[in-house]
C-alpha cells in the first residue's frame, strides 16, 4: 500500500494532502477504495468488497479501480513510484 | 441483500481561489425524454446517434417571432432560410406557419419548389447564381437578389433575351457597428456602389428594382447593429423615392439572430448571453417607423431568420463508445458521433446532457467523436457525471446547421426523425445505407478486380 499516509478523509467525500496543500472531492466509492487503501489492503480485497454490496461485475470494477489508482499516482497522493495497489 | 447502484469511483482536484477552466456543472438531471419520448426507446428504434426534431419547438419559436415582430410593425414576412435545415419537413412545417422561401443556390431553390413553394414566393440569394438558375428564377417570377455587378449584367442580358421583366433587389453591406464587418457580399453602402447598382437598375429599365437587402453576418449578439441596419436601409428607400420617383415594396433584413448555444470562448454561457427575439424585434421596428415613411409607404419587412427558429428544436441523441484516459491525467470519453454529424461543433460548446439517472459527482473530461481523425473533437473541457461505455447523452440545440452542413466521412449518416405535434414520431430522412453511397460511384472496367 503506498498511500500517503497523512492524507486526511472526510465522510462528505473531501481529501486533503497537507504535503501539498492540494484538495480534491471524491465521490462515495472513491471514498471508500481510498479508505481501504489506508488500510493497506490489497486490488483483490477491495474487488471483493466492492463487488459484494455494489451491482458491478469483477472484471468491470478492475478497469474501473485500475484507472482511479492511476489517477491518485496522477495526483501525487501516493508514496514513491510503486503502484498503489501493489 | 439488493446490491446499491454502482458509480465508478472519481476524483476531482479543487482549484480553490481560481475560475476553473473546464467552467463549471451545468447538468443536474439527466434527461431521459424528448417530446415524452424515452430516448432510449428513440435510439433502440432508429439506431444510434440519431437527430430528432420537436416540430412543437419549431412552431412554438416561429410563433414567437411572429408575435414579437408583428405587434411592434405592421408588414412583417418571414422567408425559412433554407441552408440552415432544409429537410422537406421542416422547410414544409415553416411554410405551413405562413414563411416564403429563402435559397442561396439552384439545388435549393429547386427544392423549394418541390416543396410546392410558389416562385413569387422564394427569394433567390448569393454570390453564384449559374445563368440557367437565373433563368428558372425568372420564369418563376421570383425575387432575384443581385449580390455583384457582373450578376447585374447578366440578368439584364436575360431579361433582355427572355422579353421579361425580372423583379430584383440588391443586397447591401455595411458599416453596423460589429466587427469584422461583412463586405464580401453585395454592393457596400458607405463608399456608393450599393447606389450606383441602383441607378443602373433603375436607368437600365430592364430590371423591376422592388426591394433592398441586407444580412449582416450570423449570430449577432447585439441588436442594436440590426437598429443601424433597419435605418440605413430605410434611408435607401426614401432616397429611391425621392430621386427617381420610385416606391420600393420591402426591406429585407437577412437572418443572423443568435440562438442559445455557447460560442466556443465565449465566457457567458449561450442561454444568458443570446439576446430575446424581442429584443431584436425592438431596435429594427422603431428604425423603420421612425425613419419618415408615410404610413402607405411603409415597406414589408421580411426576415430570413434561421437557427433562432429551429436550434432549440434539435437534439442529437448518442452512445458512449468507451472511457479512456490520456496520458496528462484527463478524461476522455469516445462517443458515438463526432464531428462529422455535428458540424456545430467547431463554433459552439454545445450542452451534452446524461441521459440517464447520475449522482451529485462529476469529472472534467474531454469528448471525442468516433472519426480515426484528430480534428474529432466534440468538447475540450466539459464537466459532466462518470459516463460509462453504454450510456446514452442527449446534444442540446442543434437545429441549426447540422442536417446541412454534416459530412459523410468515414462512416454513415444517421436518421433524423421528427416528433410531430401530435406526438407521433417520423422518420423525415432514412439512415445513410452502403448502397445509398455506393450507387453514385463508378469503377472503370479495367479496374474492377483488385487482383490481390
Ligand atoms: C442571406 C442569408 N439569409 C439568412 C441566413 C440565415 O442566417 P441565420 O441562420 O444566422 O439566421 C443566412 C445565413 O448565413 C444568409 O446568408
Amino acid at each position: 500500500m503506498k498511500l500517503k499516509k497523512n492524507i486526511a478523509l472526510s465522510d462528505t467525500g473531501f481529501v486533503f494532502d497537507p504535503s501539498t496543500g492540494n484538495s480534491f472531492t471524491v465521490n462515495p466509492i472513491g471514498l471508500e477504495i481510498i479508505g481501504y487503501l489506508k488500510e493497506g489492503r490489497n486490488a483483490e480485497e477491495i474487488k471483493r468488497e466492492i463487488t459484494a454490496r455494489y451491482e458491478t461485475d469483477g472484471p468491470g470494477f478492475e478497469k474501473d479501480l485500475a484507472d482511479f489508482v492511476n489517477m491518485l499516482q496522477k495526483l501525487k497522493l501516493t508514496d514513491g513510484n510503486g503502484k498503489a495497489t501493489d | 441483500m439488493k446490491k446499491q447502484a454502482y458509480e465508478r469511483p472519481i476524483i476531482q482536484k479543487l482549484n480553490t481561489g481560481l475560475m476553473n477552466k473546464y467552467g463549471t456543472k451545468t447538468e443536474y438531471e439527466p434527461v431521459t425524454h424528448i417530446d415524452g419520448h424515452a430516448v432510449h426507446d428513440l435510439l433502440q428504434a432508429h439506431g444510434s446517434p440519431l437527430f430528432v426534431l420537436s416540430e412543437k419547438t419549431m412552431r412554438q419559436a416561429f410563433r414567437d417571432a411572429n408575435r414579437a415582430f408583428k405587434t411592434r410593425y405592421p408588414k412583417v414576412q418571414f422567408a425559412w432560410s433554407y441552408k440552415t435545415n432544409y429537410l422537406s419537413a421542416v422547410c414544409n412545417v415553416y411554410h405551413q406557419e405562413g414563411s416564403w422561401a429563402e435559397v442561396v443556390s439552384g439545388f435549393e431553390y429547386r427544392k423549394a419548389l418541390d416543396n410546392k413553394v410558389p416562385g413569387t414566393k422564394i427569394i433567390f440569394n448569393g454570390p453564384a447564381k449559374t445563368g440557367e438558375e437565373l433563368e428558372l428564377a425568372i420564369r418563376h417570377d421570383s425575387l432575384i437578389h443581385i449580390d455583384h455587378f457582373d450578376e447585374l449584367y447578366s440578368l439584364t442580358q436575360l431579361a433582355e433575351n427572355m422579353n421579361r421583366r425580372p423583379r430584383v433587389a440588391i443586397r447591401v453591406n455595411m458599416d453596423t457597428g460589429v466587427y469584422p464587418m461583412w463586405d464580401r457580399f453585395g454592393f457596400n453602402y458607405e463608399d456608393g456602389q450599393a447606389r450606383d447598382a441602383i441607378h443602373m437598375i433603375v436607368q437600365g429599365d430592364k430590371l423591376e428594382l422592388v426591394g433592398l437587402h441586407c444580412h449582416i453576418g450570423t449570430f449577432m449578439l447585439s441588436p442594436s447593429a440590426y437598429g443601424v441596419a433597419a435605418a440605413k436601409l430605410s434611408q435607401l428607400v426614401m432616397e429611391v423615392k425621392k430621386t427617381y420617383g420610385k416606391t420600393l415594396q420591402y426591406i429585407d433584413l437577412g437572418g443572423g439572430f443568435a440562438s442559445k448555444n455557447t460560442l466556443k470562448g465565449s465566457y457567458l454561457q449561450g442561454v444568458d448571453a443570446c439576446p430575446t427575439i424581442d429584443q431584436y424585434a425592438e431596435p429594427i421596428c422603431t428604425a423603420i417607423l421612425n425613419a419618415g415613411f408615410t404610413e402607405d409607404e411603409l415597406p414589408l419587412l421580411i426576415l430570413e431568420t434561421g437557427r433562432a427558429l429551429i436550434d432549440e428544436a434539435g437534439y442529437l441523441l448518442g452512445t458512449v463508445v468507451s472511457n479512456k484516459r490520456l496520458a496528462d491525467g484527463r478524461r476522455a470519453t469516445i462517443l458515438d458521433f463526432g464531428v462529422n454529424i455535428l458540424f456545430t461543433s467547431f463554433w459552439y460548446d454545445h450542452r451534452i446532457s446524461p441521459a440517464q439517472p447520475f449522482g451529485q459527482y462529476t469529472e472534467d473530461a474531454v469528448l471525442y467523436g468516433p472519426l480515426c481523425m484528430n480534428i474529432d473533437v466534440v468538447r475540450e473541457h466539459i464537466t459532466l457525471p462518470p459516463l460509462k461505455k453504454d450510456d446514452r447523452v442527449v446534444v442540446h440545440t442543434v437545429g441549426a446547421y447540422n442536417m446541412t452542413q454534416w459530412m459523410q466521412f468515414i462512416t454513415l449518416r444517421p436518421a433524423v426523425v421528427m416528433v410531430g405535434k401530435d406526438q407521433t414520431v417520423s422518420v423525415v430522412r432514412k439512415r445513410e445505407t452502403m448502397a445509398s453511397i455506393q450507387q453514385e460511384e463508378q469503377v472503370p472496367e479495367h479496374l474492377k478486380h483488385p487482383d490481390l
